[in-house]
């Protein structure tokens, strides 16, 4: 069953001859037919594209040719360009648009030898934590189909947690990674502000989003991160800075590694399992040889806040181009104002159109200083508080949810309550920093829980290291759920 | 009650740069329609903006020809504002963090000189052109994306001639520098005009309204005479004014009122968080500053001092610059550079319309001009000879000494030569010769010219005028 591999046990079997790429797609393609009807992870995927990369792969293998991700199948989140393929974000108001150009992580895939396949579900814009806000319906958790997936990247948690793909590509603004992959028992990593390219990523919030993996073990998310980190001219906020080899940096050996367990998020709400779960994994942490000791957060009661006002401010005119003059959906109006009010409010779904209002809001003439200007200068003060405790510890951990994944409307209608939800992961894009969410048990009613490491910037080897040590003394990440 | 009128103007200005201001496509006027896009400048989703080092230099430099400060932090924020034109909804320009700001232009008017002093001069985006057509409208957006300079003036002018004759001057500077071509046809310059009127001894400023959108310095003259004039009126007749917006009429002469200041827009400006700030280096700026070349006006000041030109002739060369340079190279060590000037403004200049050429077609050394007045001078050929010679030159590119040599063009200055021809002449025109003798001083120049034209035009008219006098009279 060669969709159940990870990347790296994928590539063995295909440099041994043991598989070819074909196969590995068709597999993946056959899971797909199998089990997303009833999880709703793709919103589209063409097979003969991806049969037809594969069949190059395997022309490329067989003439010897070795690259780290030569003949690996890897779904895209709907928000990242790929040249000649839908791009919709999940949204209604894209229309058949199609991208005529490949991102920047794209171009990094393919030239790693990825057969690139699958548009996967998403919320609307990367907007959301469910994956419920999708123009293309919800997407379900493999392990409860009655439960939320997590999101906004709930679709590339889903397939890599349902075996659909091997691995996948997804954005993270807010923890629309890291909150997904806890939810769905798989491993999603958010790098660096600037370490990944933009380019080509459909911005939610420009100075947060960052493209990462999610995949099925540690591993896995080194080679990824390795084959789409680095300089890229053509995003200004991305940073010259030299990629190490993540993958040497899987030593397996935490000893002397500092891990701070902030006091500030030992917050209301907090599930008794999860917090368990968390504890544990904590304690397992430091019988491997990691020091841990409690650290101080002070601000982390304003990160929330700060966080919607940043990212709606940039989401509010990020999304302005979006009215139907140069592509996508449109729904005529006699006035260019008609055009694009009934353009929008026919395209776009509630919860973008209520970000896209509180973003308006915030920038207005008379609320910029008080809101805008504000939560930029918190934002100054959250990442000190990072900086500063970066000084005494190596990684910070926490649980990556507060609970397990919830049922599906469940907090529809409490968009305040959702947000909540976002509580751990959302500090690590208002700082700029690097963060990991993996397999770290399960509740009573069988749902994945996840451990969230945060490194410092660009401190993605000491991330991986911990986290793959701690992979390698646990078993949570080869449990599979039982579908299909 | 006498009133002042108070004006301060915005002026839009395309870079001249190889490409537009985020990505790759030329920046290129004419081409058809919607041919020079990409992602990046129609606003697809996903793509992000990448500075033109071309287009920060020329803002720099522009700002350096304007006397203003280029900070070492400048900064991009977004304008946000929906139209069809406008490819992101957004513009991005600067508000706060300028690239260059607080300068002053200098300019003649009148009999003197007048200082208007620069806000700023910062760097932002054009955007697409739309058409209008009878059921539909199109946009296109070969223009979105090109680098504008916006020049900001304090409230200084206070006429709409002097509004008039400082466009010019920004225009001259702008040319000069390289920074822009100016070329009003192609809608490479805009100008926004704020104008309000107080009575003269009040210090604080009248309810300004703005005219925007003007594309002809002639029009920002008429818009600004006709508002000043009707702003004055309504004050006298006891009428209050409004501070709003105005579209100008060119057609009727007039102005309307566009919209007032409680319907402005919130542009909702933020700084755009796909751009880093703009932190120049010391290096840099001193580079750009070793590009600084002399302003039209100094230069005029220089011709005149260094070359003894009338204030017109330099007014020539100001205006085309390539002229001007042209001259000076050719006027280096000349006795007569008025002579020289004469030549390169009249001979040189009717050529080079004639052929549509300029000056770098010229196939002779810039010298030549300066050696060719040199031989008028020295008597070497006389000026009628001289255009002979200049034809050549634009032909062939010979120097003006190798064609007098190949073609025996040299003046006949040898008195028995010139006492045959003069003597010739005498006898073959023996009723003008008794007219002169009988007291006849006209006469003398028939005879002249037949000796001219008896030596190919090559004899010494001065000398001829003499020994003619000398035979007649003895
Ligand atoms: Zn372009």
């Amino acid at each position: 069953m060669p969709h159940t591999l990870t990347i790296s046990q994928l590539t063995d079997k295909l440099a041994q001859g043991e598989l070819s790429s074909r196969e590995a797609t068709q597999s993946c393609l056959d899971r797909i037919a199998a089990v997303d009807g009833q999880l709703n992870a793709f919103i589209s995927h063409d097979p003969e594209d991806a049969l037809a990369q594969a069949d190059a792969a395997d022309a490329a293998l067989a003439s010897g040719k070795s690259k780290p991700l030569l003949g690996v199948p890897i779904a895209m989140k709907d928000v990242i360009a790929v040249n000649g393929h839908p791009l919709n974000c999940a949204s209604k108001i894209l229309g058949d648009f199609n991208s005529p150009y490949d991102a920047t992580v794209t171009e990094k895939l393919r030239e790693a030898g990825a057969v690139i396949f699958g548009r996967v579900n998403m919320d609307e814009f990367a907007m959301g934590s469910s994956t419920e806000n999708s123009a293309f319906g919800p997407a379900r958790n493999p392990w409860n189909p009655d439960c939320i997936p997590g999101g906004s990247s709930g679709g590339s948690a889903v397939a890599v947690a349902a075996d659909e793909c091997i691995a996948s590509l997804a954005s993270d603004t807010g923890g629309s990674i890291r909150q997904p992959a806890a939810l769905c028992g798989c491993v999603g990593l958010k790098p660096t502000y600037g370490r990944v390219s933009r380019y080509g990523l459909v911005a939610f919030a420009s100075s947060l989003d960052q493209v990462g993996p999610l995949t099925k073990d540690v591993r896995d998310a080194a080679t990824m991160l390795g084959v789409i980190a680095g300089e890229d001219k053509r995003d200004s906020t991305n940073v010259p800075e030299p990629v190490p080899d993540y993958i040497a940096a899987l030593t397996g050996d935490v000893k002397g590694l500092k891990i701070g367990l902030p006091k500030e998020y030992q917050v209301e709400g907090l599930d008794p399992e999860v917090k368990a779960a968390t504890e544990a994994a904590v304690a397992k942490l430091e019988k491997q040889g990691a020091e841990v000791k409690e650290i101080s957060l002070p601000h982390t009661q304003y990160a929330i806040a700060t966080y919607y006002i940043i990212a709606t401010a940039e989401a509010s005119t990020n999304l302005a181009r979006f009215e139907g003059v140069r592509y996508g959906a449109r729904v005529d109006g006699a006035s260019p104002e008609e055009m694009n009010r009934a353009t929008r409010g026919a395209g776009f779904g509630e919860e973008v159109k209520r970000r896209i209002i509180l973003g308006t809001y915030v920038l207005s003439s008379g609320y910029y200083d008080a809101y805008y200007l504000r939560a930029q200068k918190v934002r100054t003060l959250i990442r000190q508080d990072f900086l500063n405790a970066f000084k005494e510890v190596d990684l910070i951990a926490s649980p990556t949810t507060p609970t397990p994944a919830f049922k599906i409307g469940e907090k529809a209608n409490d968009p305040l309550q959702m947000y909540l939800s976002d509580i751990f992961t959302i500090s690590c894009n208002v700082a700029g920093l690097c963060g990991i969410s993996i397999p770290c048990g399960f509740s009573v009613s069988g749902l994945p829980l996840g451990l969230q490491l945060l490194g410092k910037p660009f401190g993605e080897p000491d991330l991986l290291r911990a986290a793959h040590a701690y992979e390698q003394a646990t078993e949570w990440h080869t449990k599979r759920p039982k579908i299909g | 009650m006498t009133y002042e009128a108070v004006i301060g103007l915005e002026t839009h200005v395309q870079l001249r740069t190889r490409t537009k201001m985020w990505c790759g496509c030329a920046n290129e006027y004419g081409a058809e329609a919607n041919t020079n896009v990409c992602p990046v400048c129609i606003g697809l989703p996903g793509v992000l903006p990448v500075p033109n080092a071309e287009a920060l230099r020329k803002t720099a430099l522009a700002g350096m020809l304007l006397n203003c400060d280029v900070p070492s932090y400048a900064k991009w924020d977004r304008k946000n504002y929906f139209y069809p034109d406008n490819p992101k909804n957004y513009q991005l320009t600067q508000l706060d963090f300028p690239s260059t700001i607080e300068g002053f232009v200098e300019f003649e008017f009148g009999e003197g000189i007048e200082r208007v002093r620069i806000n700023r001069a910062h760097l932002e985006e054009d955007v697409g052109k739309s058409t209008h057509f009878s059921d539909y409208s199109g946009v296109d957006f070969n223009r979105a994306g090109v680098p504008l300079l916006e020049i900001v003036t304090e409230p200084d002018l206070t006429d709409a001639d002097m509004a008039y004759d400082y466009l010019n001057a920004l225009k001259a500077i702008l040319e000069y520098g390289g920074v822009s071509d100016c070329n009003m046809e192609k809608g490479q310059v805009r100008c926004d005009v704020n104008i309000s009127v107080r009575p003269i001894g009040q210090t604080e400023l009248g309810e300004k309204v703005e005219i925007k959108n003007m594309n002809s310095f002639s029009g920002v003259r008429r818009a600004a005479s006709y508002e000043i004039e009707r702003q004055i009126g309504v004050l006298r007749e006891g009428g209050t004014l409004v501070q709003e917006t105005r579209r100008w009429d060119d057609a009727v002469g007039i102005t309307e009122s566009m919209r007032t200041k409680e319907d402005a827009h919130d542009y909702r400006y933020f700084p755009d968080p796909d751009l880093m700030p703009h932190t120049p280096s010391e290096e840099w700026i001193a580079e750009v500053r070793a590009s600084v070349m002399e302003l039209p006006l100094a230069r005029k000041q220089r011709l005149m001092a260094d070359y003894q030109l009338p204030a017109s002739d330099a007014e020539v060369f100001v205006g085309d610059a390539a002229l001007g340079d042209y001259f000076e190279v050719a006027a280096k060590g000349a006795k007569n550079p008025k002579a020289v000037a004469n030549w390169v403004m009249n001979n040189l200049q009717a050529k080079l319309t004639e052929t549509g050429g300029s000056t770098a077609d010229l196939k002779f050394e810039s010298s030549a001009i300066g050696e060719l007045v040199r031989l008028v001078e020295d008597s070497k050929i006389n000026s009628r000879i001289a255009q002979d010679v200049f034809s050549e030159m634009f032909e062939s590119g010979k120097a003006p000494a190798v064609i007098v040599e190949e073609k025996g063009l040299s003046q006949v200055s040898d008195s028995a030569e010139l006492e045959a021809f003069c003597n010739e002449a005498i006898e073959a025109n023996p009723g003008p010769a008794q007219d002169f003798r009988n007291g006849k001083e006209t006469a003398l120049n028939f005879l002249k010219g037949q000796v001219m034209k008896a030596s190919c035009g090559k004899a010494n008219p001065q000398m001829v005028g003499e020994l003619l006098k000398k035979i007649l009279g003895s």
